[in-house]
């Protein structure tokens, strides 16, 4: 048994902190969240470039430092330290995750792309009525020739305004919620027949509403077997949920600390707030949630290679403990500033939206206690 | 002991319901619809209908413009409205500076002010907090010092709520710097257009213009616009608070939120069924109802217990607690029933505005409002403070 990170995770860590300390202050970030495009491409490609970053997941054979899911999680975490809203779970952890999968020559030619930083890859996967169900979808992709005819409307896709490329769920055969019939598509975002409604998310992002009108796309897209893409895309989405649980790790650890330092300074009734014995509590119960929300995402992580239903359990387990967890921490950091953590002003707000949005972020709570339940509760 | 509605009750219920349908206006309803920002011609149209019906005050007095409705009635009228989804009446002038006037001013301060509240001539803000002083009222360092006939008033409110509306505003400021925090205080009204104001805005975490700072510099304001004695503005500031909490109980409003909440699950799917089918979703739901069922008896024993007429006490306290955890429940569980769309954001970027919102109309504003909504803890005295007051006057402790 052994907790510790290698050398390299814990030099990834500090590369990474070392630049978001220099280049990703709460002021800055407002800044370009607030422009027309919404980001700074230079920090992608700073962190492609400078830092190797978007290669600390990959193997070393396609340029990368050889390393998985841990060092998603410890990138995740940074950035969410952060509120960082570089498109590193899209491109790297989903799509990434899914061509490392995959394999062949189709990662070949992609994850050195991803690397560099010349791609960004966007998940087109929810549907309007689809919730949190993976298979209920009304995209569809019909055999044409050698490639597809693709058709549909994705909703809320995050990060599609800055995407080279779109990873897209969609149905080659099958009923609209039939485990079969699902394939998994990466294409070129700008092929003719892609209309995109882009707009701002509450949490500082960009998202899209995505219609894909009678699109042409080859038959190379395809990733994985043609209706049974399923179980990828069950994985991949597995992946990206533990990465937000690490994520709100490093947003949840950031509620605490700025609340802790605010009650120390703030006074009442000529004393820090901080000396109040009921904020004092609840201020350990948010540090005993953080510390939660660390161990369970880190046992999420590790069991992520485990067969499909232990994966499925683990990766449950640990989404309703850190949604529950998050929302916990929020609500009471903003409590805890009284009136000024409802403004615009303090960073802290704009945590609390971070960690509101990663709690429905592919599953809420009940949904995934659900899931929980069916797996290892059944019988 | 009875909790049925009288045959005169039923028939009161009857005249309110036929009343709204066919006087609200028709405009209102749209834009509310929509999900559109109300603007304060909005508010204040309704306001005027009830005006001119004699039905804007129920609770007060008669011979200062009130009903003479009994508590019952009053109860009635609140489901009514809030069944009806009517905007909702600014709470300053009536709900709280009025009584404060009725019950401490001088007979010129009622005849002058009450009238003004009534017809919605004059819109009211709350100058109480400041930037040292939030729990902490009676830290409160905002002077007034005398000059004649006038106090000229100086220092910094702020959390003032839609004060760049406002005519008018009720400060506490401090006339006596030597004396017990408490003992130094004063209740003034004052000119929101007297030289030397400043109101600035503060936007808050969904993106609205609700709260501001105000600044005071030698602002000059009228003796005679002191209400009750000076330095004994702590007894009208008290009062008042005990009148804005019960008013945040929001038991009807609560109730229509419920059937809202209802409505989306029954919309949204969850796999093969509505979502209001969600096993874990329905036990919040009614878990949700009961304790607003709760929260409703426990409200209809304090206005119609034995306790009845000698005006809110520490048990505001109880329903100011209960009743905005419940309406941050319900923005939580409209955020959750809404799933991905509640992701989209569409206030303060310019051209965007004008265009359709994403998702179902119900979605759009789950987001902001739940983020929004966690003010209601933390105003009119934090659900901390609330409950350090439950301890102190009704526990003994
Ligand atoms: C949206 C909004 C609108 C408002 N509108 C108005 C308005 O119109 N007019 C007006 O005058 N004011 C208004 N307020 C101010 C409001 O009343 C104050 O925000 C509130 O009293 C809390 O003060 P504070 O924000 O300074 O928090 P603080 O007093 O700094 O409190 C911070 C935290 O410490 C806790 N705390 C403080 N003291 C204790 C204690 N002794 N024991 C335990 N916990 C404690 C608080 O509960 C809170 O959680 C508004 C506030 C908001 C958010
Ligand atoms: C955004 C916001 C922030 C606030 N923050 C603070 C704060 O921090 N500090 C502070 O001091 N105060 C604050 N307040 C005000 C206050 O806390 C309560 O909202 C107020 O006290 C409610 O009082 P009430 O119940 O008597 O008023 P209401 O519930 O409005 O009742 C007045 C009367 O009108 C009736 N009525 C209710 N709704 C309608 C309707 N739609 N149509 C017709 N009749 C109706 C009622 O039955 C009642 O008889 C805030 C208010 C707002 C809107």
């Amino acid at each position: 048994m052994d907790f510790t990170y290698t050398e390299t995770q814990d030099m990834i860590r500090d590369t990474l902190s070392r630049f978001l300390a220099d280049t990703y202050d709460f002021e800055t970030r407002q800044k370009f969240i607030a422009s027309d495009s919404g980001r700074d491409p230079a920090i992608w490609t700073a962190l492609a470039q400078e830092l190797g970053m978007l290669g600390a997941a990959f193997a070393e054979e396609h340029g990368g430092l050889g390393g998985g899911a841990l060092e998603n999680a410890i990138v995740m975490e940074e950035l969410g330290k952060v509120l960082g809203i570089e498109p590193y779970l899209p491109t790297v952890v989903i799509a990434g995750g899914a061509l490392k999968a995959v394999g062949g020559a189709q990662a070949d030619a992609m994850i050195p792309e991803i690397i560099a930083g010349n791609a960004i890859v966007s998940f087109a996967y929810a549907e309007p009525q689809g919730r949190y169900d993976l298979a209920n979808l009304k995209t569809a992709a019909k055999k044409d020739g050698a490639g597809y005819v693709l058709s549909g409307h994705k909703s809320v896709v995050y990060a599609a305004p800055w995407a080279s490329h779109l990873l897209v769920t969609a149905r080659t055969g099958g009923g609209q919620r039939d485990r079969d019939g699902v394939s998994l598509f990466l294409i070129d975002a700008k092929l003719p027949g892609i209309v995109r409604r882009d707009y701002p998310t509450v949490d500082g992002s960009r998202a899209s509403e995505i219609y894909f009108e009678n699109v042409a796309i080859p038959g190379d897209a395809l990733l994985g077997a043609e209706g049974a893409g399923l179980p990828l895309v069950e994985r991949i989405v597995d992946e990206a949920t533990v990465a937000v649980c690490a994520e709100a790790t490093g947003v949840m650890q950031k509620l605490h600390e700025g609340t802790l330092e605010y009650t120390q300074q703030r006074k009442q009734f000529g004393v820090p707030i901080a000396k109040f014995q009921v904020l004092q509590h609840r201020m350990v119960d948010m540090f005993m949630e953080v510390e939660q929300a660390r161990s369970m995402t880190i046992m999420g992580t590790l069991k992520l290679d485990l067969p499909a239903n232990e994966r499925m359990a683990a990766v449950s387990a640990c989404k309703a403990k850190v949604a529950r967890g998050a929302n916990f921490v929020g609500q009471n950091a903003i409590q805890t500033h009284g009136g000024i953590g409802i403004t615009q002003e303090l960073a802290i707000g704009h945590y609390f939206k971070r960690a509101t949005m990663i709690e429905g972020q592919f599953g809420s709570a009940d949904h995934h206690l659900g899931r929980y339940e069916r797996i290892v509760l059944a019988d | 002991m009875d909790m049925e509605f009288s045959p005169e009750d039923l028939a009161f219920q009857k005249e309110v319901r036929e009343f709204i349908a066919e006087n609200y206006p028709a405009e209102l309803r749209d834009k509310q619809d929509e999900g559109e920002e109300m603007s304060k011609e909005d508010f204040l149209a309704w306001h005027k209908i009830l005006y001119k019906k004699g039905w804007i005050a129920p609770a007060w007095p008669v011979e200062y413009g009130g009903t003479g409705w009994t508590p019952t009635q009053r109860f009635i009228w609140s489901e009514e409205t809030a069944r009806a989804d009517c905007i909702r009446l600014m709470p300053f002038g009536l709900a709280m500076v009025g009584p404060v006037i009725y019950t401490f001013g001088t007979p010129e301060q009622k005849a002058h002010f009450l009238p003004r509240i009534l017809s919605g001539e004059d819109w009211w803000c709350q100058g109480y907090s400041e930037p040292g002083s939030g729990s902490d009222l009676a830290s409160l360092r905002t002077a007034a010092v005398k000059d004649g006939d006038d106090y000229i008033v100086n220092g910094q409110k702020t959390w003032t709520t839609l004060a760049q509306h406002a005519d008018w505003g009720f400060f506490l400021v401090r006339t006596d710097k030597e004396a017990k925090q408490q003992e130094g205080i004063s209740f003034l009204l004052i000119d929101m257009k007297s030289p030397g104001i400043t109101v600035r805005p503060i936007i808050t975490l969904g993106g609205e213009h609700e709260v501001n700072e105000v600044w005071l510099e030698d602002v000059r304001v009228p003796q005679s616009q002191r209400v009750y004695e000076e330095n004994k503005g702590w007894t009208c500031a008290k009062f008042l608070l005990a009148h804005e909490r019960t008013g945040i109980a929001g038991v009807a409003a609560s109730k229509r939120g419920i059937e809202k909440v209802k409505a989306i699950a029954r919309t949204e799917l969850d796999g093969d069924e509505p979502l209001i089918a969600n096993a874990f979703f329905k036990r919040k739901l009614a878990e949700l109802e009961i304790d607003l069922t709760a929260l409703e008896f426990t409200e209809l024993r304090s206005l119609a217990g034995p306790n009845a007429g000698r005006g809110p006490g520490p048990e505001s306290s109880l329903l100011k607690i209960k009743g905005s955890e419940i309406q941050q429940r319900l923005t939580e569980l409209t955020l959750e029933a809404v799933g991905h769309y509640g992701a989209p954001y569409f206030r303060g970027f310019g051209e965007s505005d004008n265009e359709h919102p994403i998702g179902p109309d119900y979605a759009h504003r789950a987001a902001p409002t739940y983020f929004n909504m966690r003010k209601t803890t933390i105003y009119g005295g934090s659900n901390e403070i609330q409950r350090n007051i439950i301890a102190k006057m009704v526990l003994g402790l």
